[in-house]
């Protein structure tokens, strides 16, 4: 199991071999890639910039990836989250998840992003030319997130 | 002594990144708040933000009650993914 942040673009394929490498189980691996949008509801942007909690940040995707393990018996989690300037197309967060089954492996991935979008200490600022502006918390994460309490 | 961080909007708005403040039995996190309100007017707008309270990385209530050498953070909902 992996959860980690860092400052340097996310390699997908290395990401995706590294969890491969440790299976023995599995037999479906689900991964998701957030990107940046070059756009938001005001027009273009111009990349972002994510802040974190060092320390709570790493703890809180670690406990996550723990949760979505036992809930839906992962054989292997890996997220990897992006900190600091990060240009439009580029990745934010790659996650992925092996299980013995399909079912289990997508479960595990919405329920990991759902999830990290509510509680991983993270907050997005969307730049344009020489300003920026906070990303605001969305209602629609706090619905997605509270359906995997029922 | 308690250290307080503060992160995002309320980083910005409070001019404060971390600080430290003197401990005293039965502090709360409402007497932390009440003490940077007096040091300012920044910090009244911070807290009017409403922001999410963490003791030593775990999500708490104003009314929790600290000890010596304890890491108060506030800071507003998320928005990663």
């Amino acid at each position: 199991m992996v959860a980690r942040v860092q400052e340097t673009p996310i390699n997908s394929d290395y990401e995706t071999a590294e969890l491969r490498r440790l299976l023995k189980l599995s037999g479906a691996i689900v991964t998701f890639c957030g990107l940046v949008r070059d756009f938001n509801h005001l027009g273009k942007i111009e990349g972002i910039s994510l802040e974190h909690y060092p320390g709570m940040t790493e703890k809180t995707l670690l406990r996550l990836a723990q949760q979505a393990v036992k809930r839906f018996e992962l054989e292997q989690v890996r997220i990897i989250h992006r900190v600091g300037r990060i240009d439009n197309a580029e990745t934010i967060v790659w996650v992925g998840c092996a299980a013995v089954h399909r079912q289990a492996a997508f479960a595990g991935a919405a329920y990991i992003m759902d999830i990290l979008k509510q509680d991983v200490p993270l907050w997005k600022k969307e730049h344009y030319g020489e300003s920026s502006v906070w990303v605001e918390a969305k209602s629609t994460d706090k619905d997605a997130a509270s359906r995997w309490q029922k | 002594m308690i250290t307080v961080k503060c992160f995002a909007q309320v980083r910005e708005i409070s001019q404060t990144e971390e600080m430290s403040l003197s401990f005293h039995q039965n502090m709360s996190i409402a007497d932390v708040q009440r003490q940077l309100c007096a040091q300012g007017e920044q910090w009244q707008k911070a807290f009017s933000l409403s922001p999410l309270i963490a003791c030593n990385h775990i999500i708490v209530s104003e009314n929790h009650v600290l000890n010596e050498g304890d890491e108060v953070a506030f800071f507003p909902p998320v928005t990663g993914g």
